[in-house]
């Protein structure tokens, strides 16, 4: 494959400078804690505050908030440089900011804005985003969780799931109903909830995959929150939830592609050196042309992902196209992980199967990337909605 | 004070060098190339030193072709203050001489003054280990080799070497060079705000005939040539067989 270091029409010399930082940082900060932290079932807030300080966080916010104002593509280098550790849990919740920020980012006021964001991006504080409920996750605009306002406050009662970094977050973004008798999208808005808000319990879920990251079911009970806390304009919450959810999409494309380039670098690695009825297993045909069609398949994904993401930034074409043309990608990519996956996990053999290997641990995430931030079907019904199919 | 730190282009230590086919010298043409590592130690000693309030400023040189720009820019992400570019050559395969490369360094340090010249103790590329003893020689200025330690006190530097026997600690006057060895420190990242903020950092582009330096080579190679292939190993059953073979060949 072609070598994605240097300079080309999508990465400049700082792109790829900031490449070589991460890609260090992966290597010394990362990659030796990755199993202890699988253990722990959360990362330390020591990495965040490190993560902050190297800029990793705050990629594409203002420079006002500690921000770095890249384009989308020096996220790329992050999505990428961050799945070379072959853990989909580190990157998951190392990246919870970046859905449960941007909404506060575009439409928070300035206090929120300072108050939330700014310690957000250096890596002080943790973020998440919490739309799933336990009623249905893929029909958003069903959502039930209330917020009443009374006073200075809304009165928040309801239940969110599968939240990331829902157990550490100090902030987390929560789309509610603040029109009780609006029905479907209408009459959602985000709320900015503090984490040690009174009446809110946290509750920890186990997972096949993504161990590093905490997943918290959340049960909001009589909680109040100040009405300042509002994020942007009442009722337009599902609009921003959409386009989140695109961007999120664009970003979890990045990282499929990505794990599926782990599981080929380590299959190609012991492919190369394994020995089996005389030859090395890449002398053997079958497992050759395993190797080239996943290599085929990390580079149309990544090639479509790449020219979404360039066309939009040239904005080339109408938000439909572009949001039919991400959700494939996403669909494409979450493919080529899940075809890697299973074919690294047989060129390993045995060792495929032993806890330990990268192709084993991302074998395990290839479900929740093909249901986490819209499923498979989802994207297909989007995408045939957007093009008008 | 101001600290000068001569920083090269090199072939990426992660890199397989290969030797060109007339055997004239490696391959560079398309491989990617880095700051030498010892360099990055010696930019983030002078940078430590700014952080400490023991500098002033950090300036950044290098000498070569016109692509060592990118060598400076990662300089200056790290956090040095500005850079010089003196183009010396035009083909990515010309090295410039130690000799060559001190003088046109003793030029720069009369135009700029700087108080400690921070150099890397070699490059990885060919590994001379000259162009500090050199402009030392030049300048007439004190030197300290192999720094793995380094206070500044004063008008004196101490300098803890590594030397055969093991640790020396010498102190030297100032204006003094330094070159630097791998255990001096370890370079930070540099990170997204610093490589953004590099890119408007000042970068003065000379070249050598800026200062009266000829950089024709006086050096020939004659051969660049691969090293040997190692002969595969062989693997033996147990500790007898290997007694045996070794016994065989005569070497227990
Ligand atoms: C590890 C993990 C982390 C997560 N993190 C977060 C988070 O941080 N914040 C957050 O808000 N959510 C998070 N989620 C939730 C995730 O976004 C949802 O799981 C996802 O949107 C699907 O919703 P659901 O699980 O309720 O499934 P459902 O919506 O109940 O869907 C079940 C099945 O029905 C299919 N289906 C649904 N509707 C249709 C249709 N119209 N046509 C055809 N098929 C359909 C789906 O494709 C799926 O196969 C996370 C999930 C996981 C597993
Ligand atoms: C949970 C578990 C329990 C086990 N229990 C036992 C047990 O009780 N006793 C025991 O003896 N073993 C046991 N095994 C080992 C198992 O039998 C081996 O893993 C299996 O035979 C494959 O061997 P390998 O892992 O060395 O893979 P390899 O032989 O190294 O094969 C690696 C890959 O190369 C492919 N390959 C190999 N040769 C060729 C070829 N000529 N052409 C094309 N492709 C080729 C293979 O199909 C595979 O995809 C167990 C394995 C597991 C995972």
């Amino acid at each position: 494959m072609y070598d994605n270091t240097r300079p080309d029409r999508y990465f400049t010399e700082e792109h790829q400078a900031f490449r070589q930082s991460l890609r260090a940082f992966v290597e010394a900060e990362i990659i030796p804690n990755v199993e202890a932290w699988e253990t722990a079932g959360r990362l330390p807030r020591d990495l965040y505050r490190k993560a902050g300080a190297l800029g990793v966080l705050g990629v594409l916010y203002p420079e006002d908030l500690g921000g770095s104002e890249g384009d989308f593509f020096m996220q790329v280098v992050v999505g990428e440089e961050l799945s070379r550790c072959g853990a989909g849990g580190v990157c998951a919740s190392l990246g919870s900011h970046s859905i449960g920020i941007p909404p506060v980012v575009k439409h928070g006021s300035a206090a929120l804005r300072d108050t939330f964001a700014r310690p957000v991006i250096a890596g002080e504080k943790i973020a998440a985003l919490a739309i799933t409920e336990p009623g249905g996750g893929s029909d958003v605009a069903a959502l039930r969780t209330t917020a009443v306002r009374d006073g200075d406050s809304y009165v928040v009662n309801g239940e969110k799931t599968f939240i990331t970094s829902g157990m550490q977050a100090d902030v987390i973004t929560v789309a509610v109903r603040t029109d009780p008798a609006a029905r479907g999208a209408a009459g959602i808005s985000f709320l900015l909830v503090e984490g040690d808000t009174r009446g809110l319990t946290r509750t920890e879920l186990t997972k096949m995959g993504w161990w590093a990251s905490d997943t918290a079911h959340l049960a909001f009970n009589d909680c109040r929150v100040p009405a300042s806390h509002l994020i942007g304009v009442e009722g337009e919450g599902f609009k921003a939830a959409m386009m989140n959810f695109n961007d999120e999409r664009l970003f979890l494309a990045v990282q499929a592609y990505s794990m599926a380039q782990a599981c080929y670098d380590e299959a190609l690695a012991w492919a190369q050196q394994r020995r089996a009825f005389g030859q090395t297993l890449a002398g053997h045909q079958v497992i050759r042309h395993k190797l080239v069609d996943m290599a085929a398949r990390i580079d149309a994904a990544r090639t479509l992902t790449y020219d979404v993401i360039w066309r939009r930034m040239q904005k080339l074409d109408p938000l439909n196209v572009h949001i039919a043309r991400t959700s494939m990608a996403k669909v494409t990519a979450t493919d080529a992980m899940k075809f890697c996956a299973d074919e690294a996990v047989q060129i390993l053999g045995g060792m495929g199967f032993m806890r330990g290997t990268v192709s084993e641990r991302v074998y395990r995430e290839v479900k929740v990337m093909t249901i986490g931030g819209g499923t498979d079907e989802v994207m297909r019904n989007l995408a045939a909605s957007q093009l008008g199919i | 004070m101001k600290v000068l730190v001569p920083v090269k282009r090199v072939i990426d230590y992660n890199v397989k060098v290969r030797v060109k086919a007339d055997g004239s010298g490696v391959d560079l043409a398309n491989v990617k190339m880095s700051m030498n590592p010892f360099d990055e130690i010696a930019v983030e000693e002078a940078i430590r030193l700014k952080e400490a309030g023991k500098a002033e400023e950090v300036v950044a040189v290098s000498i070569g072709v016109k692509q060592a720009q990118e060598t400076l820019r990662t300089a200056l992400a790290m956090g040095a203050d500005r850079a010089i570019l003196v183009v010396a050559a035009d083909d990515v395969h010309t090295d410039i001489e130690p000799l060559a490369v001190a003088k046109i360094l003793a030029k720069i340090v009369e135009e700029e003054q700087p108080g400690l010249v921070l150099a890397g103790k070699q490059a990885i590329d060919n590994d001379m280990n000259a162009t500090g003893q050199m402009l030392s020689a030049l300048l007439g200025w004190s030197q300290g080799t192999f720094a793995s330690e380094l206070g500044v006190e004063g008008d004196h530097a101490v300098v803890t070497r590594e030397v055969d026997g093991g640790l020396q600690t010498i102190k030297v006057k100032m204006p003094a060079i330094i070159t630097v060895d791998l255990r001096l420190n370890e370079p930070r990242y540099a990170s997204l705000p610093n490589i953004m903020k590099a890119k408007k950092k000042p970068l003065d582009e000379k070249t050598a005939a800026d200062y009266g330096v000829d950089v024709t080579p006086r050096l020939a190679i004659v051969k660049t040539a691969e090293p040997e292939a190692r002969a595969a190993g062989e693997i033996v059953p147990d500790v007898d067989t290997l007694v045996a073979k070794l016994k065989e060949k005569g070497v227990v």
